[in-house]
């Protein structure tokens, strides 16, 4: 892939907006790798936790907001525990999750669900994924 | 003092074999605990996004009926509870604004909630109220061959700032273990996540999460797992049938609660157990150790 960075990229809205909903300094990020190392969900991601950051410093809107990776994230803090930066990492998907959500991009369609699905997950399971993949 | 509880949505039903033994070890320990009388869910996942106050709402609504119950302390066993409840809580008091909008949300309570009750795991509350000298004393079936991987999972022990012990390496639930009589093992993947809620519509990486999980444990001379979270417990137990469809390797392996063990150690009989509930049965190696 070709990438083209450009100030404009680096300096727009879509920077600030991730930074604003994850609370966090992306540029605190110098890329060390920590994060993917651990990440249990690491190998069925397209890109990798280190590079969501590297991507979200750069301002790449539309590779950020149609990875799989936002949505293979579990939240399960790995990430931020290790961080030596202190990024939080998990914070940084979590707000790419809900730019797509709140622009009512559902990742999960419940309706879609079989009932034989529904019937056997507990609630603690359909409650967590509708919370992460539905607005 | 006086302990609340939060049960959460999956103790009165799939998980219930963790709430019926949880209560009896408590009771056997002299731990009162009092139900509230009405809760809410918790929302099961603590919302990350800087700006989301709405969603601190719900968790946070319980404080209030712990107060209106007289209690300071509101316990909970589930871990996605736990960490749901503690991180609302903690939030409610780090930032005064936030509480603010939260209690203008909340306008039909009789009161402002002020940040005044300490949520805690039971855990927490066995270690440090009970104490495990104190369990180890009213030990009546000691957990003899039962090698345990004592599994965390993510969100008991993470982040850091509502973690009970070590983020990275705790070891509370092998101490517990030792105290009740077993054998807790070395476990490389005690905070390797399971996949959590991934498994609604991805189970098939649960499957692989719980293969490699399992595999390890075995591997490293567990024969049965310990749990927390009614979750992970799904995953690890319920999960091994698709995880066999994908590797028919896999070696079986019994999932239980840490209150379950806690249960049979104190004297529990079979019925506090819920045996019923799981799908890998725990009984022929609890019948094989005498535990039963």
């Amino acid at each position: 892939m070709t990438a083209y960075i450009s100030r404009q990229n680096v300096r727009n809205a879509f920077v600030a907006k991730v930074q604003r909903l994850a609370g966090q300094n992306l540029m605190a990020c110098y890329q060390c790798g920590k994060c993917s190392a651990g990440c249990p969900m690491a190998s069925y991601m397209d890109i990798l936790p280190n590079q969501i950051i590297r991507l979200a410093q750069l301002g790449f809107e539309e590779e950020l907001l149609n990875s799989k990776a936002i949505w293979m994230c579990a939240s399960c803090l790995a990430c931020n525990t290790r961080c030596p930066k202190g990024v939080r990492i998990a914070e940084v998907m979590e707000a790419l999750r809900q730019i797509q959500l709140r622009g009512r991009h559902e990742h999960l369609e419940v309706e879609n669900l079989p009932p034989e699905v529904l019937d056997k997950i507990p609630p603690i399971a359909l409650i967590g994924s509708l919370r992460k993949f539905t607005s | 003092m006086k302990l609340s509880y939060y049960p959460g949505c999956t103790m009165k039903n799939h998980a219930s074999n963790f709430e019926e033994s949880t209560l009896f070890a408590l009771g056997e320990l002299g731990v009162e605990v009092e139900e509230l009388k009405r809760w809410n869910c918790c929302g099961t996942v603590y919302s990350l996004s800087a700006d989301e106050v709405m969603h601190q709402v719900a968790p946070v609504r319980n404080m209030i009926r712990a107060k209106e119950a007289g209690a300071d302390q509101l316990m909970t066993a589930c871990s996605m509870c736990y960490n749901t409840l503690k991180r609302a809580n903690a939030r409610a008091r780090a930032i005064p604004e936030q509480l603010s909008r939260m209690n203008a949300f909340m306008y039909d309570e009789p009161v402002d909630y002020q940040g005044d009750v300490e949520v805690v795991h039971a855990l927490e509350v066995v270690r440090d109220q009970v104490g495990l000298e104190a369990v180890k004393k009213k030990v009546v079936k000691p957990l003899k061959g039962l090698k345990v991987a004592c599994y965390y999972g993510c969100l008991l022990m993470r982040p850091r700032e509502i973690a009970f012990d070590d983020s990275e390496n705790p070891t509370v639930l092998e101490k517990l273990v030792e105290a009740l009589g077993g054998e807790p093992i070395e476990f490389s993947h005690k905070m390797e996540c399971c996949g959590a809620y991934q498994t609604v519509n991805k189970p098939e990486i649960v499957a692989d999460k719980t293969y490699q999980i399992l595999s390890t444990a075995r591997a490293q001379g567990a024969n049965i797992v310990v749990v927390s979270c009614p979750l992970c417990a799904f995953n690890l137990d319920h999960r091994q049938e698709k995880t066999l469809e994908i590797h028919p390797d896999l070696h079986t392996m019994p999932i239980v609660y840490f209150s379950q063990l806690m249960a049979i150690a104190l004297g529990g009989d079979e019925s506090v157990l819920r045996l019923d509930l799981h799908h890998m049965p725990p009984k022929p190696l609890l019948a094989e150790a005498g535990l039963l």
